[in-house]
């Protein structure tokens, strides 16, 4: 079977991934996604009367000459890659500016179609469009289509079909401005009368390029004798045309020359029929949305909304989640005789899947969120009003949506920092994430809190707790933008989208794509890291402790306070010989300084897993046994006798700071763009941790 | 004028951009350019940011790279 590659291209909200969905209707054979580091392109393939149609989805990129990682992506895509036809996407509704792209893409002399997306939502607005006049300006066939209506899709596919097959290339009617025509003229007369040929270039696109500096084509004249004897032309060329654009800049006059052919295309090909009643409801919208006093209000109720959906609504699953894996675990275990399987699957496997599976909900109902907030247009307004207060602190206004979510859970918040294109911001982004304070966190604060201030205190100090780790991760964003981050700030400068309904199939498939991403990518890494805690915290087996105290517990069966003492003495004994006690017994001397004991720095090494394990580690270690929570009487006496004011506080600091979860390491890893990143992490957030934990042990010290 | 001095409701045409590569790259791309026609449709809080309406785009920009287009107020 013939295979025929088609490119998508398109600038950003004209529903490319729609189109796409809606070409390959139920026939996709495959659809992946390749990630870069910020972009994605998406491949799928389908069978199309008697051909395989591959599909390249690129970025939507405003322009194929900007500086944007996209618009990088796109361009050596577009020049670089084997492929047979491109369909550029416009949207009908937006002709104009969406031309100045294809004026771009017609210089790349490919096979191409044009796919005038929404044209239900043109014929809505009273746009009537000329499709025939537009594939005579342009010389590509040019079809009306709807995603939504499936209007034109098959057409579509059919054109395809036609300019595959189709040997010769249309010529174009574009015309520039008089200036830059008669220019044209000159040259090509030039050329003709020299019997100047280049490849299938006609003396006209030579002569356009030449005005225009075409750096490639350029290159290929350099030695040719006809660039010797144009020079001077070339020369008084550019010169009149400067003159007539007032000024000398090359991009500037050709986006000046773009700009005019894409409204004098639109003038010519569209006619608005009937009121303009559709603009103005976005312009309605943003005149509430976008107000300047109750804009903002309106914004952070609709976050308070997202957030109590997602640790609220998300929560009950999540316990069921729990739940259902602790009793597998359970069942499981009880049909496995040989202690060190069970142990390996119950404890390391089983409990490692479900910690990943876990955070599953709150994933899925946080990007029903996010994608809702895109995909209607919001986003950007959002950033719109936000990014005054962000920006000062080198932060994007997008920036917000992940820093808010970090209080709740760091795993969901790394992966919304994606919705920020810019790879500086979004690296910052993900950099102070770690210090807004995860729900996971809370259980020790409250312990210490309460252990060390009272319980009427512990309310405000928590609240301090939270607000101090936001303020510091603002400051630390502005440092990194300041000392490593330098340079100039990435422009602002973006389209507010016009508002739409929600589509129901785009965003099941961002949510679908997102949650099996995070299954599978962060999940093999996570099931593996904590299997590799599991095992530091198991071995060296004590197999003469055991012993000795089975036979001890045997003696006290009956007493059982007794027995759960010793249970518990065995539960300690048995960490401290472990990997992970004898790393934390190591590590003293790194958390002398800070006053941890060796209890302390096994507690935190633990935290790394998970930062609730924090507070069950404390209970085995300060011998009360690991069934404890926040609230434990037991637990704080143990806490208060033994730990001191000072290096309660630096404790606490430090559990502010340090390297969030394993989940949220490993998906930080996969959103910042590689394990470097995550080492860079380990150092930063380790030594700000120990930094600012030893000025907290040294003040509090003071007024102790 | 430039374009950062105008409010809420003002109609302005571009005279100048004196922006860097990047910017004037991008607002070229969205159809920015000399002689543009724009209408303000909306500032921030404290004017940080404000949203313009050139030929049917609503673009968002920040009040310090507005300030360094060059507009005349119609």
């Amino acid at each position: 079977m013939d295979k025929i590659k088609v490119v998508l291209a398109g600038q950003p909200n004209v529903g490319k991934s729609m189109l796409i969905n809606a070409m390959s209707g139920s026939n996709s054979l495959k659809v992946g996604n390749f990630s870069g580091v910020t972009v994605e392109k998406t491949e799928l393939s389908f069978h199309h009367d008697s051909h395989t149609l591959e599909m390249v989805d690129l970025p939507g990129t405003y322009s194929i000459q900007g500086f944007s990682q996209e618009e990088k992506v796109a361009h050596t895509y577009l020049l670089n890659e084997e492929y047979d036809v491109i369909i550029n996407v416009l949207d009908s509704t937006h002709m104009q500016r969406n031309l100045l792209l294809t004026l771009e893409l017609l210089k790349l002399n490919k096979k191409m179609v044009l796919a005038l997306n929404m044209a239900d939502e043109a014929h809505k607005e009273g746009l009537k469009i000329d499709v025939k006049q537009i594939e005579a300006i342009i010389g590509v066939p040019v079809v009306l289509v709807s995603a939504n209506s499936k209007e034109g899709i098959e057409e579509l596919l059919h054109q395809v079909h036609e300019v595959f097959d189709s040997q010769e290339r249309r010529s174009s009617n574009i015309v520039y401005s008089d200036p830059v025509e008669e220019e044209i003229l000159e040259l090509c007369h030039y050329m003709d009368t020299k019997g100047f040929k280049l490849r299938d270039l006609s003396s006209r696109e030579i002569a356009i390029r030449i005005l225009f500096e075409d750096n490639d084509l350029l290159k290929e004249l350099d030695d040719s004798p006809l660039m010797l004897a144009l020079t001077p032309q070339i020369t008084k060329a550019k010169e009149h045309i400067a003159t007539h654009h007032d000024t000398e800049d090359i991009e500037e006059i050709k986006a000046n020359e773009y700009i005019a052919i894409a409204r004098g295309i639109r003038m010519e090909t569209v006619v608005c029929k009937g009121l303009k009643g559709k603009k103005n409801s976005t312009k309605k919208i943003d005149d509430i949305l976008l107000n300047k006093y109750v804009g903002i209000p309106i914004f952070l109720f609709f976050m308070w909304g997202l957030f109590q959906l997602t640790f609220t609504i998300g929560k009950m699953p999540m316990d069921l989640i729990d739940d259902s894996f602790k009793a597998l675990g359970e069942l499981v275990g009880s049909f496995i005789t040989h202690e060190a399987t069970r142990s390996l699957i119950v404890d390391g496997i089983i409990a490692g899947v479900g910690a990943v599976v876990m955070f599953l909900p709150n994933i899925i109902i946080l990007y029903l969120g996010i994608a809702l907030l895109e995909t209607t247009g919001y986003m950007s307004r959002v950033a719109f009003m936000l990014d005054g207060f962000f920006h000062k602190f080198g932060l994007h206004g997008k920036s917000f949506i992940p820093l808010v979510t970090g209080f709740g859970c760091t795993v969901p918040a790394y992966m919304a920092t994606r919705t920020l294109k810019s790879e500086k911001d979004r690296l910052i982004t993900l950099f102070i994430l770690g210090f807004m304070s995860c729900g996971a966190r809370l259980p020790i604060y409250v312990l210490f809190a309460g252990a060390f201030f009272g319980a009427d205190e512990a309310g405000n100090v928590i609240f301090i707790i939270y607000i101090a780790g936001a303020l510091l991760g603002l400051v630390m964003a502005k440092v990194l933008r300041v000392v490593v981050f330098k340079g100039e700030d990435e422009p602002f400068v973006m389209e507010m989208p016009k508002y739409r309904l929600p589509s129901l199939k785009l965003i099941w498939h961002t949510v679908y794509n997102n949650a099996i991403g995070y299954l599978k990518k962060a999940g093999t890494f996570i099931l593996a890291a904590s299997m590799l805690i599991w095992f530091a915290s198991t071995y060296p087996k004590q197999s003469l402790l055991e012993q000795e105290y089975k036979v001890k517990i045997e003696q006290a069966l009956g007493d059982e306070i007794q027995v759960a003492t010793l249970e518990n003495e065995l539960k300690l004994k048995t960490l401290e010989a472990s990997y992970l006690g004898q790393i934390g017994k190591a590590s003293e001397p790194f958390f002398a300084p800070l006053g941890f004991d060796w209890k302390m720095a096994v507690a935190l090494e633990t935290g790394l897993a998970a930062k609730e394990v924090v507070v069950s580690t404390l209970g085995v270690l300060y011998a009360i046994g690991d069934e404890v929570d926040a609230k434990s009487n037991s637990l704080i006496k143990e806490l208060k006798a033994n730990v001191s004011f000072p290096s309660a506080m630096a404790f606490i600091v430090f559990v502010m700071i340090y390297l969030p979860c394993l989940a949220a390491s490993m998906v930080f890893a996969k959103e910042a763009g590689g394990y470097k990143y995550l080492v860079y992490l380990f150092f930063f957030t380790t030594v700000t941790a120990w930094v600012l934990s030893f000025i907290t042990y040294r003040v509090a010290g003071l007024m102790v | 004028m430039r374009l950062s001095e105008l409010t809420k409701g003002d109609q302005a045409v571009i005279l100048k951009i004196k922006t860097n590569e990047a910017l004037k790259t991008r607002l070229f791309s969205f159809g920015v350019a000399r002689g543009s026609e724009l209408l303000v449709e909306a500032c921030s809080l404290a004017k940080q940011t404000m949203e313009v309406l050139v030929d049917d785009t609503l673009i968002g920009l920040r009040a310090n790279e507005a300030a360094l287009i060059e507009v005349e107020k119609l």
